[in-house]
């Protein structure tokens, strides 16, 4: 198994009456009336020291992702954190896994190609190509694009990249959304074909099948925890086996909270940073989410066919929910080390994500939990699945073990 | 209301299937709706159709059965050409066209493009400006709430009620809800991210008598812009209407209807 740090890279600070004055993290928050520019300097340096104590801590992996005009996680070019880490972690197993760049966003996506190629070629061959189809919020609202037209420019950009990559002659991209006269992309990726590829995604079957038919490593970014996506785990794992494919657990990466304590009492110190995040930052209104075209026309029509499934309304849960409801999983390192296992063995979970950086908590804590994490819980779950599966969606030259306890002692 | 009757078309080298409604009697009048599909236009144009043979077509994508047409027209010059064809189709040389909100501004680009092939216009609420001090709303990022407000001038009453009232029936609420929200992303495609699109730089083309209808509570679009299209058009008046929003041919059908008959006999 491969245990990869993530991070939103939030705003930290938001006022106490914040969620009063704005229905929404997204959009209508104005920069003006609400952000300290020199806190927000500060808090892309914090992220990226965190990256990278989890990458010097023995993590296999670090994540970044895009995400636009938000208090919730502003990282509006995942390459420019992601070239710092690939440069910050010259000589070190670990990964560079953009998670990523949203292609309907950027006009060309050749443009995207060429940024994974140099941070494949700055890191030695250790990016990992992720490519989220990106919030509609995002996408629409922010960048401009057509909401119905999202899906058709991921899945042409997605063919465009792939060209790019490894065409061995220079060639005209003639395509519905984008046109190019001659494309040959200086530099490449070192790792050729292609990078190893995962795709995250909500779980509509549409996406599942499209990942799996690739063969292309599937991401799950929930925040309800493993306790509540077994039946997405199930229903993942049923599509993989229909459509022919081997039950390879590093075809599915997952999402999970994780604070680690001295103790299970201790860990209560974790709450208003959780509270923090579910309260303030995960809310978009629900305008600025459900665009009409997002979702294609078969999707619509399922969603609307299917019953409302109990819906929480998550501001009247406190800390103490989403412990007990799996949100989070907090505690002691032992609490902590089972219930990942039990999570991680129950979905077959191969990439698992940790979001060791949540909402409001500051960067000391922070540090202490990556920590703690990578010193008494991550030594149990790497060697999951390795006698078993290799995992062919990894750099190679990174796939022999990670001397963890080395790695520990020289940080 | 008994359901309008449909006829099917196969148009765009046959990748396109065109459900129009097809009623009334007297000279063509082709109707183009707005963002919400032809959902809430009946009881208008069963009062056009006392005079006039009705043709109103559905949109690419929100005919039945036909959802992926939306990908098959990519641009504005794709849609105009596509309703050459449609009009050719109905053998249609030149009628009257009706267009609302965004069907409005479909139909000012046709008038401009083929001057010949439309003997009135008349534009109910129609997108297609931009004036800076007047920022359109963007009625597919509104919340309900916000959306019952900017398009009725009485946004409890029983339009209103009717707008958003979805039928009892599964079979039948799944349809409405499904054709709300895609009847939006098809229309929504051509004024996306914001609804000017080139109108101000063809406008000076259109040739037709024109009347601009506009409800005096349109929140959507602000009822100045009555006066922006009526400066822009030859040959054009306004006619301004009380207790309504942006659709008054669906708040105030029989007076809109009304005034559309008067404008047509003269």
């Amino acid at each position: 198994m491969k245990v990869c740090m993530f991070h939103l890279m939030p705003y930290r600070d938001l006022p106490a009456d914040f969620d009063k004055q704005y229905k929404s993290a997204y959009i209508d928050p104005v920069w003006f009336d609400v952000a300290d520019p020199k806190k927000v300097g500060q808090y892309y340096n914090w992220t990226l020291d965190e990256f990278i104590h989890a990458a010097r801590s023995g993590m296999n992996g670090v994540c970044t992702n895009q995400h636009h005009q938000n208090v919730y996680g502003f990282m509006a070019n995942p390459s420019l954190m992601g070239s710092v880490l690939a440069r910050a972690t010259d000589g070190m197993k670990v990964a560079i896994v953009q998670l990523g760049s949203t292609l309907p966003s950027t006009s060309p996506p050749t443009r995207i190609a060429e940024e994974y190629a140099m941070i494949d070629c700055i890191s030695g061959g250790r990016l990992v190509a992720g490519f989220p189809a990106g919030l509609p919020t995002d996408a629409t609202i922010s960048n401009g694009i057509v909401p119905v037209e999202q899906r058709e420019r991921y899945r042409e950009a997605l063919a465009l990249v792939q060209k790019a990559w490894s065409a061995k002659e220079v060639f005209a991209w003639n395509g519905k959304h984008y046109q190019l006269p001659m494309v040959n992309l200086w530099p490449r990726p070192l790792q050729q074909p292609h990078p190893p590829i995962w795709i995250p995604g909500s779980g509509s079957a549409t996406t599942v099948d499209f990942v799996v038919d690739r063969d292309d490593s599937f991401c799950h970014l929930s925040y309800y925890g493993a306790q509540n996506a077994y039946s997405l785990g199930d229903f993942y794992w049923d599509r993989v086996t229909k459509r022919g494919r081997d039950a390879n657990p590093h075809r599915l990466g997952f999402l999970q909270l994780i604070g680690v304590s001295e103790s299970d009492e201790a860990a209560e110190e974790y709450a208003p940073h959780a509270e923090y995040f579910f309260h303030k930052l995960l809310r978009t209104a629900p305008q600025y989410r459900d665009i009409p075209g997002y979702q294609d026309h078969a999707s619509l029509v399922h969603a609307m066919k299917t019953p409302l499934r109990e819906r929480f309304d998550v501001r009247d849960l406190r800390y103490k929910d989403f412990v007990d409801r799996g949100f989070v999983i907090t505690g002691s390192p032992a609490t902590v080390r089972d219930r990942l296992i039990e999570g991680v063995k129950r979905l077959r979970i191969g990439h698992l994500l940790t979001l060791l950086h949540f909402g409001s908590m500051p960067h000391e804590l922070c540090m202490k939990n990556i920590t703690l994490f990578a010193r008494e819980v991550l030594p149990h779950l790497q060697d999951l699945w390795d006698d078993e599966w290799e995992d062919r969606w990894w750099p190679e030259s990174l796939r022999q073990k990670r001397p963890v306890a080395a790695a520990a002692v020289a940080s | 209301m008994a359901a309008m009757p449909m006829r099917k078309l196969r148009l765009w080298q046959d990748k396109i299937e065109t459900e129009v409604a097809i009623f009334g009697d007297g000279p063509p009048l082709v109707f183009l709706h707005g963002s919400w599909g032809l959902r809430n236009d009946q009881e208008f144009l069963e009062l056009l159709a006392r005079t006039h043979t009705v043709y109103a077509p559905k949109h690419p994508g929100t005919s039945e059965g036909d959802s992926e047409a939306v990908h098959q027209i990519d641009d504005w010059w794709d849609l105009i050409v596509y309703h050459g064809e449609l009009l050719d189709r109905l053998e249609l040389k030149s009628p009257v066209l009706v267009g609302h909100s965004f069907g409005g501004l479909v139909a000012c680009e046709i008038a401009a493009a083929m001057p010949e092939r439309v003997s009135k216009l008349i534009l109910i609420d129609p997108v297609g400006l931009w004036r800076e001090d007047m920022p359109i709303k963007n009625w597919m990022l509104l919340s309900p709430a916000d959306l019952r407000a900017a398009l009725f001038a009485d946004p409890k009453g029983e339009h209103a009620e009717k707008f958003f009232q979805l039928p009892s029936e599964t079979a039948e609420r799944i349809d409405a809800q499904v054709g709300f929200i895609w009847s939006q992303a098809c229309t929504g495609k051509f004024v996306w991210p914001l609804p000017d699109k080139g109108l101000k730089k063809h406008i000076h083309r259109i040739a037709a008598p024109t009347l601009i209808v506009w409800g005096k509570a349109d929140g959507v679009i602000a009822p100045a812009y009555a006066e922006e299209f009526a400066r822009s058009i030859a040959h054009a008046r306004v006619a301004m209407m009380d207790g309504a929003g942006h659709m008054p041919h669906f708040e105030q059908a029989r007076s809109v209807a009304a005034l559309v008959g008067e404008f047509l006999r003269n």
